[in-house]
Parts: C-alpha cells; structure tokens; sequence
C-alpha cells in the first residue's frame, strides 16, 4: 500500500490543529450564517414588493454580488479598506462582512423566489373567506413561503461553510491553512502527507455539510 | 316575491380599455338557483369576483340584502364573510390538512370555538362522502374530492350566497358527477346560489332561472325550460349549438 500520509496528522497536535481550523471556518460561516438570514428577509421582501425602485436596487444588488467572484471581494475589503479608508480589519472580521454581503443577496433571492410561487388565487381563495390581509399573511402565506424557504436556505448555508475556505487567502487561519502548514512541515519527512491531509480535510468538510444536506432532503420531502 | 339576498344594478366594469361587463342588473331572492351561462371570455368570473370585491367596478351598484358591497377593508372584509366563493381550481390550502382547511376561517374570522366548528365539519364531511379524509391533505386528494372539501370550507362560513365559478371545469369527466351532485343537494336544501357552469344538463336541473351573457351584456334571461327549449335570441340559440354533435362532415366526406 502507497504512503498515503496520515501519519503526520498524528505527529504532536496536528489534528487538534486542524479541528481548530474547522472551528474557525464554521464559526465565520454560522455567524455570516445568522446576518445573511436576518438581512436576506428584509431584502428579498423588498424585491418581491411591486414598487419598481425597490425591485431595481435590490436587482442591482444581486447582480453585482453574483458576478463579482467571492475572491474579488474578499480581497476589496480586506486589502482595498486598509489603502483606501486605512482600516485595519481582521481577517476572520472582512470575511464576515463579504460572505453576509453575499449570502444577503442569495438569502433575499430565495426568500423573493418563495414569496413568488405563492400563487395568486391563495390570497383570493383566503380573502373570499374573509380573511383579512393581515390574516392571509400570518395562516397562509408564511406557513407556505417557510415550507417552501427552509430546504433552500441550508442548502445556501452548506453552500456558505463551503466559500469560507477562501478566506485562507486573506491569511485566516482556517481548515486550509492549517492543511498547508502541517504540509509545508512535513515537506521533507513524508512527502505524500498532502494526499492524505487533504482527504482527511475533504471529510471534516464533509462531515459538517452532510447532516445539514440530510436534514433539508428530509424537510422538503415532509413538506413538499 | 322572496327577500332579495343580492341585487345588481347597472354594474360596468372594465379592464383598461376592454369593457368586460356593461349595464348588467339582475337580482337574486332568498333562496334562489340562478345558472349564468354564456361563451368562453363573455365576463362570467368577472361578474362573480366583482360581486365579493375581488375585482373593482366601474360603474353601478352591488347590494347584499340591501347594503353596498365596500371597495375595501375592514368593511370588505366583514362582508366577505357573508359571500361564499366556490373557484375552478379548487384552491385549498396546501399546508394545512382538510380539517384545518375548514377550520380555520370560521374560528380566525368568526372566532367561533374549535369543538363547535369541528363537529359542524365533520357532519359535513360525512354528508359529501368524505369523513374518512379529515385528516388528509390536499395533495392526497382527487380534483372531485378538493373540490367538495372547497364546497364544505365555504359552507361552514354560513354565507347569505354561494358563488360557485366553474367548480367542474377542471375535473376529469368521471369526478364532474359527484360534485355537481353536491350542489344538487344544496339547491335542495333552498341554499341561495349564483353558478357559472358549462354542464347545460346540470344548468337545467338544477337553475330556477339562467341568465345567459354575451358580449359582456346580459342577452337573454329565463327559466330553464324556455332558455334551453325556446331561446328567444339568435345568439342563445348558436351558444347552445355548440354543445350538441353532428356527424356531417365524415357522411360529406364520403359522398364526394
Ligand atoms: N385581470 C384581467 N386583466 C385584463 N383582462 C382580463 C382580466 N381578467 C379577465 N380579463 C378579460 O376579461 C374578459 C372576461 O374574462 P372572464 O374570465 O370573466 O371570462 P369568462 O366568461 O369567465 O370565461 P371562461 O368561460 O373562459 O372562464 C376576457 O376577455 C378576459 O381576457
Ligand atoms: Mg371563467
């Protein structure tokens, strides 16, 4: 059998190390995570409002966010504000504000996406039982654009823990970095380490998206 | 003469440019099964969304037992209440189960307790056949089955008036028998109806008048026996045309 490498991982606190950068990637991602959601409700009901000023910005905004790469931005804030405005962000603090600006404009797209698909006669059928709007909203529009919103948003949110492993370029000490320090360590003493520190990366990632994965397949089944 | 439950005075409504309904008046008593028939396009579901508020007008007056029908809010709203609306797509709400579907305007809007609504739900249920899917949801029912519950959610508001739009149209033929049956029921019981239907044969059985549009106007107005046996207008009669068949053009074939 080839030397696949996993032997560094046990060497001194490698693999201590490692989960520590696993830690640092979800934490940046859950908190990016909770603004995006908080803030992606705001936005996407004001791109599902008739009013074509706010339809226009907030489609300025999504447009601009999905065509700029994520790198791009990332650099933007965490080099560009230092030369332009002489802030001195952190990392792990530009990260944050990027993937929220992104995740904004996802979240908002779906949240529109799902407000959307509810169709028309719903409202009639539930005002011609004489609901009040108020009412509509609360026992049938909520309750059905949620439904339809929970299994796309984890799957944004496994999509965000993902992104965050480019935060190893504005120097975050992430999953990533950690991987690259243990092989650069390891250069001369177990050459083949990259193979096998970076399946064992490939499974953190793994085991930290899967379940989420399984839990939206579980709810839109139940709530189709 | 019974009490008037619905009259309708001169009422004009239209979309943009297109006049949809012109001068239309007509009045229905307590009671009363009026049939509205007319070709594809002619405003009947325009004249039925009108009269509960779901579409404004431009012109006339729409009375329920005397009072105007409010443009909208609170007013509306209340009013609504007293309007049972029956649509073509048998738009029951996905997320919530048959029971709770039934349930929930009476004890929201009505505040009525769930014991009370309940029981009356489910005697209605049972009486169209359907005790046994309470529980269900609508995705787990036929058209013909959506559409009864659909009937019953409205029943269970007690309205003053049942508008019932098309609520066969998008039925597969075998399910059309069991839903019309349960208007025939309700026609029984002397529930005060206003149904738009292309079923002729039902129109006759169940219609104490019909009223048949054409070219948003009302073109001709009468009991079943004379609008479908006699009709007085030209255009009534190339209407009715259109649903009877004829085996001409085949035997034409054959001969040249
Ligand atoms: N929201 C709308 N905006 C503009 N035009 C409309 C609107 N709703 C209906 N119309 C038009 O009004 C006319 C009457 O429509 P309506 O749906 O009332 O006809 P209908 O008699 O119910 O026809 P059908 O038998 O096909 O259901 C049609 O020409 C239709 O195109
Ligand atoms: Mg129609």
């Amino acid at each position: 059998m080839p030397d696949l490498g996993f032997e560094v991982l046990l060497k001194g606190k490698n693999m201590a190390r490692l989960l520590g950068g696993l830690g640092t990637a979800m934490q940046i991602s859950m908190i990016s995570v909770a603004i995006s959601i908080f803030l992606g409700i705001i936005v996407g009901i004001l791109m599902a409002w008739k009013n074509p000023i706010s339809r226009a910005v907030t489609r300025c905004y999504l447009e601009i966010v999905r065509i700029m790469p994520q790198m791009v931005l990332l650099f933007l804030v965490y080099f560009g504000s230092t030369r332009a405005f002489g802030w001195n962000l952190s990392g792990e603090l530009s990260a944050v504000i990027v993937f929220s600006f992104w995740g904004t404009a996802e979240m908002g797209d779906l949240v529109r996406g799902a407000l959307d698909s509810i169709p028309a006669h719903q409202y009639e059928s539930a005002w011609a039982l004489g609901l009040s709007s108020g009412q509509v909203y609360r026992y049938i529009v909520l309750p059905q654009t949620v439904r339809r919103l929970i299994p796309l948003a984890i799957n944004l949110i496994t999509r965000m823990i993902k992104t965050t492993s480019l935060v190893l370029m504005i120097g975050v000490v992430e999953v990533l970095k950690v991987s690259q320090q243990i092989i650069e360590a390891n250069r001369m003493s177990s050459p083949n380490a990259a193979f096998g520190v970076y399946l064992v990366v490939f499974l953190l990632y793994f085991a930290a998206c899967w379940p989420i994965s399984l839990l939206a397949g579980y709810l839109e089944k139940r709530w189709r | 003469m019974p009490e008037e439950v619905l009259a309708i005075r001169h009422l004009k409504k239209n979309f943009g440019e297109l006049t949809v309904l012109e001068d239309i008046s007509f009045s229905v008593g307590e009671g009363e099964v009026i049939v509205i028939v007319g070709p594809s396009g002619c405003g009947k579901s325009t004249l039925l969304r009108c009269i509960n508020g779901l579409e404004g007008i431009q012109g006339g007056e729409i009375l329920l037992r005397g009072t105007p029908v409010p443009k909208k809010g609170k007013d509306l709203t209340k009013v609504r209440q007293k309007i049972g609306m029956v649509f073509q797509n048998y738009e029951l709400f996905p997320h919530l189960n048959v029971l709770e579907n039934i349930l929930l305007a009476p004890m929201k809007v009505q505040k009525r307790t769930r014991e009370d609504v309940k029981e009356e739900a489910l005697a209605m249920l049972s009486r169209v056949g359907l005790e046994s899917k309470a529980e269900s949801f609508p995705r787990q029912l036929s058209g013909g089955q959506k559409q009864r519950v659909a009937i019953v959610r409205t029943l269970c508001m007690h309205p003053d008036i049942l508008l019932f739009d098309e609520v066969t149209a998008a039925l597969d033929p075998e399910m059309v028998r069991e839903v019309l049956d349960v208007i025939l029921g309700l026609a029984e019981d002397g529930k005060t109806m206003l149904i738009v239907t292309h079923e002729m044969q039902f129109a006759r059985a169940v219609a104490d008048r019909v009223i048949f549009l054409d070219n948003a106007r009302i073109c001709e107005e009468g009991t079943p026996e004379l609008f479908f046996d006699k009709p007085k207008t030209e255009r009534a009669r190339e209407f009715l045309k259109t649903f009877s068949f004829q085996r001409k053009s085949r035997k034409r074939q054959e001969v040249s």
